[in-house]
């Protein structure tokens, strides 16, 4: 499922003292199948926008195209329930939105809201959280007695039990571990892979970014500064570090050596096994220092 | 939705009615809260209204501002005035319509009842509008001040207070969060039968339960660890400073009074 945004803006509360433009002009689109990157400051409007992606906010200029349903800042819309199933969003913390007696039945809430009936509702209960990296003896819990990270991942199998199309993470690995943020991100590109679910994920974290995305969009301010492939976004790694962002370990890395030795080595490497064959190759090629 | 919510919210601005005294500020709302049961004619209540738009225009809050973030109490008022206007039974029938009977007493104490509980509203609204919660707190614990001759646990309370106001805002926020997450998850607030709404709350109220009590935790600790421990010897970073204005502010509101007691039928 295709999403698309023309000249999407947000005020929010608009007319009174407090009003505050979250985010203006933007104009992105999120392809079926694909996998995007949303990076950028606190308050650069990240979360703002990914509200527009289920019609949590309705724009209150431009419009935004989700499969074929249109949501723009004229009329009242309709058909958001079945716009909300296909693009399941799991906000920052999402453990927070936990409530049930027992994990199963707080997977069931979701599916079943939309209508899906208890006994499939279970059946698909106990395919995520195996999808989570869970085992199926947990759902049986209170999901109050788990630990923070069990909490995250039962929190993401509740939207991933709703079937979604398009799935938006905000942040999702965010107080997590190192071990724990490796196997959600895995998981999430897994996903993607065998089931051809597209990937929004908001993300800090530029690591993330450059090996998992195949879009990148980088908001500034409120709207979007720059966007294209990894290797665009991070082709001029000096332009994002003025904009006070940071850039993948192995750019800086790179960024670094080439400082250091005055010569350019190769395009910005985006993976740890990319920076390592650059180096290789730059050594071979007689660059001795 | 809870965006528009004013209730308890500070609205920082300079203006007269911002740079007076919080306990000034008390003293004026306590008096109005006893004078404005004097009125009981058109030209008493017509006084009070001058007096209170006076007082929203000092503080120079939009106006339609105001009234939009207290839609809510819309209803509340509407329900005042309907239960006035159908259970007071005494002046001459004006109005009969079936078993309805609207008498001339009841149309006017629905009407006075209703702009009562208004103008008191807007009055206390502006107060925490005009006022951030520390300085209400702080007010409030230094006029309470000589009950602690009583034993009675005016810093205790003035915390209490300041911390409920405090929070406010934050678990609006956490509101509106959990909300959008479980209408993510498909939860309709805003449709369905009465008893469906009612079971679409509890997604909402038992996370936002939860996320209270370990705010709650979670301060507690804070405080603690940064060495509280009660009121006892503790002196004060801001100081109230009373101002000739507030003084004019406490005698304008006793001058109200006295109109009103002059002019009451």
């Amino acid at each position: 499922m295709e999403i698309t945004t023309k000249n999407l803006a947000y005020t929010y509360q608009a007319n009174t003292p407090f009003e505050h433009r979250a985010i203006y002009d933007i104009n992105v689109s999120i392809a079926s199948n694909s996998y995007t990157a949303i990076i950028g400051h606190t308050g650069s409007g990240k979360s703002t926008l990914l509200q527009h992606l289920n019609g949590l906010l309705q724009p209150t200029a431009g419009e935004i195209q989700i499969g074929d349903t249109i949501i723009s800042s004229e009329k009242k819309q309709k058909k958001l329930r079945e716009i909300r199933r296909r693009v399941g969003i799991v906000f920052q913390f999402p453990e927070h939105q936990l409530f049930e007696e027992t994990v199963e039945k707080d997977i069931c809430f979701g599916p079943m809201n939309f209508g899906v009936p208890m006994e499939e509702a279970k059946k698909k209960a106990k395919e995520v959280i195996l999808q989570v990296g869970l085992s199926e003896d947990i759902l049986e819990k209170s999901p109050f007695d788990l630990s923070g990270g069990q909490m995250r991942r039962v929190a993401i199998a509740g939207v991933l039990a709703m079937n979604p199309n398009v799935l938006v993470l905000d942040e999702p690995t965010a107080g997590l571990d190192p071990r724990g943020r490796t196997e959600i991100m895995t998981m999430f590109d897994k996903l993607r892979k065998e089931q051809g679910i597209s990937i929004v994920l908001v993300t800090h974290s530029m690591e993330d970014a450059s090996l998992y995305a195949d879009h990148i969009i980088v908001m500034h301010k409120g709207t979007v500064y720059k966007q294209g492939t990894p290797h665009d976004i991070f082709s001029n790694p000096k332009e994002l570090i003025d904009l006070g962002l940071d850039v993948p370990e192995t750019v800086r890395f790179q960024l670094k050596l080439e400082e250091k030795i005055g010569k350019r080595i190769a395009d910005p490497s985006l993976s740890l096994q990319d920076l390592v064959k650059n180096i290789q190759h730059f050594f071979e090629r007689g660059n001795g220092l | 939705m809870m965006e528009k919510m004013i209730f308890g919210r500070y609205l920082p601005m300079e203006s007269f009615v911002h740079r007076m005294d919080p306990r000034a500020k008390l003293v004026v709302i306590t008096l109005f809260i006893g004078v404005i049961f004097l009125a009981n004619n058109l030209l008493t209540y017509g006084i009070l209204v001058l007096f209170t738009f006076a007082s929203i225009f000092a503080s120079k809050i939009p106006i339609k501002f105001l009234l939009n973030g207290l839609s809510f109490l819309f209803w509340i008022i509407l329900f005042t005035f309907f239960l006035h206007i159908f259970f007071t039974r005494e002046g001459d029938v004006i109005f009969t319509f079936g078993w309805i009977k609207i008498y001339e007493h009841g149309l006017q104490q629905a009407i006075f009842i209703s702009l009562r509980f208004f103008l008191l509203v807007l009055i206390t609204s502006l107060l925490t509008l005009t006022t951030s919660p520390i300085d209400i707190t702080d007010g409030m614990e230094s006029l309470l001040n000589p009950l602690k001759k009583l034993r009675f646990p005016v810093h205790e309370l003035a915390l209490m207070m300041s911390i409920a106001l405090r929070f406010i805002p934050t678990l609006m926020d956490e509101t509106d969060k959990i909300l959008k997450a479980q209408m993510a998850r498909g939860v309709n607030f805003s449709e369905g039968s009465l008893k469906k709404r009612a079971q679409s709350v509890v997604p909402l109220l038992i996370p936002l339960f939860i996320s209270a009590f370990k705010r709650a935790e979670e301060l507690a600790i804070a405080m603690e660890a940064r060495g509280y421990r009660g009121g006892e010897g503790r002196t004060k970073y801001r100081l109230l400073k009373w101002k000739g204005m507030d003084t004019l502010a406490a005698l304008l509101v006793i001058l109200l009074g006295g109109l009103l007691y002059v002019f009451r039928s």
